[in-house]
């Protein structure tokens, strides 16, 4: 019993480590990709480790007006909550640590907790930038949980009508058990929706450029962080990292949780370490085309606008995606 | 405590305009378009001073100003550099001893770099942030800094 769980404490911190280096490589490819498509050189992959060790380096402010206990605490809830994320989510076709501990609607829930720390943060925060921020992030979370939650949700309900008697809403059974080789073609287009509401989500849930309203630095002064400096800053930094990896895992392992060792005939250790790589690279193609993409051909929408965008369209799209998945299932 | 190398690696910059005529803040804007490209250096305007290092300033201080520029100064989190851009922020420039300024930039707020020029150029202000970061340093290592 000791042992198995001190072999679970050692590959929780591993895979803490891994999730978060795995962040920050992200966020610099992010960065310098984004600088690459408008015709700048950019700054190199190691920036975001510069960032956070700058920050962690800098005086930490809490202002006069700010709630001081709750202000400190939010960024460490934020981080907190994606740390548990990286717990349920599976990470390089293995199986998440915590699985049987927990499925897909506790995942959704924690996807709300660093949205949630940043608005109370930002109410704590006392300022009129902040305050202003913390209201849209509000407001951008009702719009789009509502087509998340129906996304997520009709890929469980499928399964569990294709396969009576397994647990459903687990990440790993939905991961072991590919939607697209079960459906027909009416509910491989719904597949196909639900994939494009999932893909616009990620940007919103991110708080990415279309959609980082909460955060528009040009006009509210970086809303919801505009207090925030120093270590506080950077757990939020990180926070927002380790959230890229989240979504990008997530959306692998509901839509393309496929190995390549299988295919190649590679088993055992390289096995696996084909899987890794080829896990890392579905990773990065999702954030991309959802993050990268996006984020250098739009600009920042209006909160109404946004509003607008998720609940009539993309609510529309996931809508359609679970008629089309149920249909497939009656006939 | 010696900065970290890191620190030169990530400079974050905030920009306040304490009453300047604009040339100078489209020169430091023009230090962010794809031909100078600061981000490669790392550096990176923000849209409030407790996200900065670097404090650039342009223009001589007006009279409204001089308490929304201490404010900005205090509310930047140490280490902390203020640079200077521009002829009017240095001396007063054309404006010297005028009936609604208050007088060149240090004579409000402790000053690390002068970057002079009517404007100043992008590869002057550039220079006049990794200059600051060595000033930093520099105090660093005499024990007054901060």
């Amino acid at each position: 019993m000791s042992a198995t769980l001190l072999n679970a404490v050692w590959q929780g911190i591993i895979i803490l480590v891994g999730g978060t280096f795995l962040g920050m490589v992200y966020k610099g490819l992010d960065r310098k990709l984004a600088a690459q498509m408008q015709g700048r050189i950019g700054p190199p992959l190691r920036q975001p480790f510069f960032d956070v060790v700058k920050l962690m380096v800098k005086e930490n402010i809490v202002p006069d007006h700010a709630v001081a206990w709750l202000y400190n605490l939010m960024p460490l809830v934020s981080l907190a909550a994606v740390g548990t994320l990286l717990f349920y989510v599976p990470l390089g076709g293995f199986e998440p640590l915590l699985h049987g501990y927990g499925d897909l609607i506790l995942v959704l829930y924690l996807l709300a907790v660093p949205s949630i720390a940043m608005v109370l943060g930002g109410f704590a925060a006392g300022s009129p930038f902040a305050s202003v921020g913390a209201q849209r992030e509000l407001v951008m979370m009702m719009a789009y949980e509502f087509p998340l939650a129906i996304t997520l949700l009709s890929l469980g309900w499928y399964l569990s009508a294709a396969m009576p008697g397994v647990h459903v809403f687990s990440l790993s059974v939905l991961a072991a058990n590919p939607l697209w080789g079960l459906v027909g073609p009416l509910g491989f287009i719904g597949l196909l929706l639900l994939f494009c509401a999932l893909m616009i989500v990620t940007p919103a849930e991110l708080a990415k450029i279309p959609f980082d309203i909460p955060e528009a630095e040009t006009e509210i002064a970086g809303g919801i962080l505009a207090e925030y400096s120093g270590r506080n800053m950077a757990m939020f930094y990180l926070a927002d990292a380790i959230k890229m990896v989240v979504m990008g895992s997530l959306t692998v392992a509901l839509f393309f949780p496929y190995g390549l060792s299988g295919l190649l005939g590679v088993a055992g250790a390289w096995g696996s370490v084909i899987d890794v790589i080829f896990y890392l690279v579905k990773v990065f193609v999702v954030i991309f085309f959802a993050v990268i993409v996006v984020r250098v051909a739009f600009a920042r929408l209006k909160i109404g606008q946004a509003v607008r965008l998720f609940w009539l369209p993309i609510t529309g799209i996931s809508l359609l995606g679970m008629l089309l998945l149920t249909l497939d299932r009656i006939v | 405590m010696a900065l970290p190398r890191s620190f030169k690696r990530a400079l974050w910059v905030f920009h306040v305009a304490t009453g300047s005529c604009n040339g100078c803040d489209i020169e430091i804007v023009a230090a962010l378009t794809p031909r100078y490209d600061v981000e490669r250096f790392g550096i990176m305007l923000t849209g409030t001073p407790r996200h900065a290092d670097v404090l650039l300033i342009t223009g001589p201080v007006t009279k409204p100003m001089l308490p929304r520029l201490k404010r900005i100064y205090e509310q930047t989190p140490d280490p902390k550099a203020v640079i200077v851009v521009g002829g009017c922020g240095s001396t007063s420039g054309v404006f010297y001893e005028s009936y609604n300024v208050v007088g060149p930039i240090d004579e409000v707020i402790p000053v690390d770099v002068y970057v002079p020029g009517c404007p100043s150029r992008p590869e002057a202000i550039i220079d006049g942030v990794v200059k600051a970061v060595a000033k930093l340093e520099t105090l660093e290592k005499s024990g007054v800094g901060g």
